[in-house]
């Protein structure tokens, strides 16, 4: 425990601005997946274990895309559509079959293909690890806010998952199609009366979930190296977020991944060796106090 | 009431084949240990982050075994490799090795996992007595503690304290011609992370007194993300930071500190940089690294090293890595023993190994030796030096003296109470 680093940061505009860009940073990476986890959850009643798959491939993606053009939008491009056609083709075939099972079968479903989609990127890219490496567009010296260190490459990533939140948040609360995916989640009967196609929602939304974790992966790939199995570290966090924020929340996947990303950004300067520990310290004081998460909603 | 003999077979009879029946189910390879071809066990990381270590160590095993097998074989006995996934998780490594020796027959084991792994096979070895010889574990405890030792394991590993003592040296010479006073370390939370941190800055401090370590990290293995750890680094403002991040946990950790340019405001001292690895997937490389040689062709600087890493790209398309001449070493010391003892017994082996010195492309001088006292490898190359981005990315390496580090190391063991 070094408190007194925790309090000097906290005292220093530069450290402050620097430790909450951080935050930032791992938290909208997470929101991306996350927000995924939760839409599926809320939609289709499926805790998809094999979300971190569509990150891993979101990331592979862009890499060969980047690989073959040089292009970084066409690269994020890749990533994103990869990821959601892989997505709708997923539901379609598989988890379809699964709706209404029982939870544990539709984990095992879900872990099996988690397995297979490791052995996959493993035969197509190679067991090794892999690198994308930064666009020269962004192999730049970082911003310096009131003394505070900020790369503009994390300013793109911090945007791209704010207007994917506004464009969510909107797209769900004032759409046409938003309100039909929420009168779907709440009432697919219903729905499924009035002609409403149904499946063709739940494949939509499948691979919006799949579109949005692909695009974290991608986002990512720069920065992180790409391997086999990679997607499961981002599950485990994605699942504390949900959990904290509440299963079907896009807001509260929203807050909770910035509040467990500023946590783990000034926890490392305050409990260097239980950073980790805070998180899931957090998520049992959350669920203690509102075993639902910040926003879930209490079962009907 | 007379009891009468069950007529057929008698009952010294039953009791030999109980026995027998007994000995094969508890010690199988014993029961094997006739049959021509000798089967080596090898728990290895062949998927996740450190794969592409895992894959170098079985490509470089098969290179030498193919060499010895043409060369009529261990003592006689061509060598069958029997190589498993551990996917780097102690508990399995340990139960992969088990599974080698008493399901499939395995005779002798090479045991290719990283630290995290390896104290488990150790254990294994010790349980069941088979010979065992570790590979790519730095750790110095594994063969430094004599609480650790067992006359059927060896390690042909380079040892973290061997590294620290020459990265020590050469770290506090520039420290003191550039005035690093102030240092931050950054190593993975666990046993090689925390064990070969301590070494290095114990030697550090050691040849250079005025340093001092003000911030410390220790992210887990295998972590992600790394932001909080290089921005952690960054308030600290060091002159200097040390690391010993190694395989994807580094080039993951050089892309995202590359963009804080960290490298610009602080020396680096990454003692695994200098590895084919890292080298070659780190797309956008810094240079000036200061980094302890891995493999590198170019060093030791001699036709037979820079024949073998030929040899190895040539058969697999890529440069070998550091636990590539680990592993090669293996085979190499167990072939030369086997010819010693005119045995493939684990046994026989154990025995001549102690002590033995063999020519190796990786050796200081031409020849590396397995240390008797403490089962473990001496003599190879070690040298640390600074990057460039291009082959032969770490141009001028200054060697290590084997003869300080001796001396240094012998009073490193007595400090931990080891002798």
């Amino acid at each position: 425990m070094d408190l007194d680093a925790l309090a000097g940061c906290l005292s220093s505009s530069a450290c402050l601005v620097t430790q909450t860009t951080s935050g930032f940073i791992i938290g909208m990476l997470l929101f991306l997946v996350a927000v995924g986890l939760t839409l599926i959850f809320g939609v289709l009643k499926v805790v998809n274990f094999s979300h971190g798959a569509f990150y891993m491939f979101g990331a592979y993606f862009a890499m060969t895309a980047y690989q073959l053009t040089g292009s970084f939008a066409l690269a994020m491009l890749a990533g994103a559509a990869g990821t959601a056609i892989l997505g709708l083709v997923f539901e379609r075939v598989f988890m379809s079959r699964v709706y209404g099972a029982d939870v544990l079968m539709q984990l095992l479903v879900c872990y099996a293909f988690v397995l297979i989609f490791d052995d996959v990127v493993r035969i197509i890219w190679g067991p090794e690890f892999k690198s994308m490496g930064m666009p020269s567009a962004f192999q730049v010296m970082p911003l310096f806010i009131a003394g505070g260190v900020v790369p503009p490459y994390y300013l793109l990533l911090i945007g791209v998952a704010l207007v994917a939140a506004i464009v969510l948040g909107i797209g769900l609360s004032r759409s046409r199609i938003g309100k039909v995916i929420r009168a779907a989640a709440h009432n697919p009967g219903m729905v499924s009366a009035l002609g409403i196609n149904t499946g063709l929602i739940y494949g939509g939304v499948f691979a919006l979930g799949g579109m949005l974790a692909g695009l974290a992966g991608a986002l990512a790939a720069p920065v992180r190296s790409l391997t086999p199995g990679m997607g499961f570290s981002v599950l485990i966090e994605s699942f504390i977020v949900t959990v904290i924020g509440g299963m079907g929340s896009i807001l509260g996947a929203l807050i909770g991944a910035l509040l467990l990303g500023l946590i783990r950004s000034f926890g490392s300067l305050g409990f260097p060796l239980f950073t980790e520990g805070l998180m899931y310290l957090f998520m049992v004081i959350v669920l203690v106090s509102k075993p639902t998460g910040l926003f879930g909603k209490e079962a009907a | 009431m007379t009891r009468t003999r069950t007529p057929g077979i008698s009952r010294r009879s039953t009791l030999a084949l109980m026995g027998a029946g007994a000995m094969s189910v508890a010690a199988p390879w014993v029961a094997r240990a006739q049959a021509k071809t000798i089967k080596i066990g090898m728990p290895t990381i062949l998927s996740g982050r450190v794969a592409q270590l895992g894959t170098s160590s079985r490509n470089a095993v098969m290179l030498e075994v193919d060499k010895v097998n043409a060369a009529g074989g261990l003592a006689g006995r061509q060598i069958e490799m029997v190589i498993r996934d551990s996917k780097g998780q102690p508990q399995e490594a340990a139960r992969v090795a088990r599974e080698l020796v008493n399901t499939d027959g395995c005779e002798l084991l090479i045991d290719a996992e990283a630290s995290s792994g390896a104290f488990a096979v150790h254990e294994v070895a010790r349980d069941l007595g088979v010979f065992c010889i570790h590979t790519n574990s730095e750790t110095s405890a594994l063969t430094a503690d004599p609480k650790q030792h067992i006359p059927n394991a060896f390690r042909t590993a380079r040892q973290g304290v061997h590294d620290s003592i020459v990265g020590g040296s050469y770290a506090a010479a520039i420290a003191k011609a550039k005035g690093l006073k102030k240092w931050a370390t950054c190593s993975p939370d666990y046993a090689y992370g925390r064990d070969t941190t301590g070494e290095f800055t114990l030697y550090l401090k050691r040849f250079a007194p005025e340093v001092e370590i003000i911030s410390e990290s220790w992210p887990k293995l295998f972590q992600p993300d790394y932001t909080e750890v290089v921005t952690k680094i960054l308030q600290a403002k060091p002159q200097a930071l040390y690391s010993c991040l190694w395989g994807g946990d580094l080039t993951s950790y050089i892309d995202q500190a590359n963009i804080y340019a960290m490298f610009g405001q602080m020396e680096v001292f990454a003692v695994n940089m200098a590895d084919y690895t890292a080298l070659t997937v780190v797309k956008n490389l810094p240079k000036g690294i200061h980094s302890g040689n891995r493999y590198i062709k170019s060093f030791p600087a001699t036709p037979v090293n820079a024949a073998w890493g030929d040899a190895y790209k040539a058969k697999y398309n890529e440069y070998p890595t550091n636990w590539s001449w680990e592993n090669a070493t293996a085979i190499m010391l167990m072939a030369e023993a086997a010819k010693k003892a005119n045995s493939a017994d684990g046994k026989k082996i154990a025995e001549v190994l102690k002590g033995l010195t063999i020519k190796c492309p990786f050796g200081a001088d031409g020849t590396v030796t397995m240390r008797g006292d403490d089962h473990t490898l001496v003599g190879y190359a070690i040298g640390w030096g600074t990057t460039i981005p291009q082959e032969p990315y770490v141009p001028e390496i200054k060697a290590g003296d084997w003869k300080t580090i001796f001396e240094l190391e012998a009073e490193w063991k007595k400090s931990k109470g080891y002798t």
